[in-house]
């Protein structure tokens, strides 16, 4: 009788799972002390994550035309910067007010290993998904023994 | 014999979503009111439309929204503003808003929601009459 949930019990796992590893990866991270590094709440938030292949930075910035986002990286330097415009009616009853609006800027140091020239960007549902390459060199080998 | 193992799992799992983290990310909102209704404009930053979940239970309207996207499998976290991975905010209306109506869109991680007020609730213009 209790079979036919077990299908739901499996989807809410998975989501579990996932949770649970997000969560894991970037729940316990101490607070970043770097010179460039901003107070809690600036807009957009950023997370950043690394592999041996690669350096991945999710930017939480929603309400975002894509086309006006401005990605720049200097060596391992990355500026994410653009504008955020909230248009609220002038002439209603405002009762709220906190979401960002106006120019943003952020400047984070990524790795220095990265390379400059294999950058990728894209937009999806309000995140900025920047994925830059490690260099070749500085990859993990993997050395045959004969 | 079965039953009484499926039981067990189910106890176990109960213990399990206890130990796990249930800290959640507080959505920024603009909340604004005009003649037909309340607009508010919440920040979702990484919800998709289908991971959203809007409830309205008597009085009560509740926002939860999962955070998903693409994250190689064996990445390391260098850098986190974001320690969370579940949206949740709730609200009280009031009376004179129509909760059948709702009409709820979704675009770039920002979700606009629009509760209308009962019909007999919106405002007439009366007619001066001239003498």
């Amino acid at each position: 009788m209790l079979g036919y949930l077990r299908g739901f019990d499996d989807i809410f796992d998975q989501v579990e799972r996932m949770n649970r590893e997000m969560e894991g990866l970037f729940g316990n991270r101490p607070a970043w002390s770097g010179i460039r590094s901003v107070a809690p709440g600036t807009f957009p938030a950023i997370n950043v994550g690394s592999s041996a292949e690669q350096v991945d930075l999710f930017a939480f910035a929603p309400g975002l035309d894509p086309a006006t986002i401005e990605v720049e990286l200097q060596q391992n330097l990355l500026t994410i910067a653009g504008e955020r415009k909230v248009e609220l009616p002038e002439e209603k009853e405002l009762y709220r007010n906190e979401r960002f609006s106006g120019r943003f800027r952020r400047v984070l140091s990524l790795p220095e290993d990265v390379d400059p020239d294999q950058v990728n960007a894209s937009y999806k549902d309000g995140v900025l998904h920047i994925t830059v390459k490690r260099s070749e060199v500085a990859r993990p080998r993997r050395i045959e023994v004969h | 014999m079965n039953e009484t193992r499926d039981l067990k799992t189910q106890e176990n799992r109960e213990v399990e979503s206890q130990g796990r983290s249930d800290t959640y990310l507080r959505p920024a909102v603009d909340i604004f009111e005009d003649a037909n209704g309340i607009t508010m404009m919440a920040d979702l930053p990484g919800v998709s439309s289908d991971r959203l979940n809007i409830e309205v239970d008597r009085n009560t309207l509740a926002i939860e929204g999962q955070v998903s996207f693409d994250m190689p499998k064996d990445m390391e976290a260098l850098y986190a503003d974001v320690r969370a991975t579940r949206y949740q905010r709730s609200f009280t209306l009031s009376n004179e808003l129509d909760t059948e109506a709702i009409k709820a869109e979704m675009k770039d991680g920002v979700l606009t929601l629009n509760v209308p007020k009962r019909a007999e609730h919106q405002p007439r213009r009366i007619e001066v009459q001239g003498a």
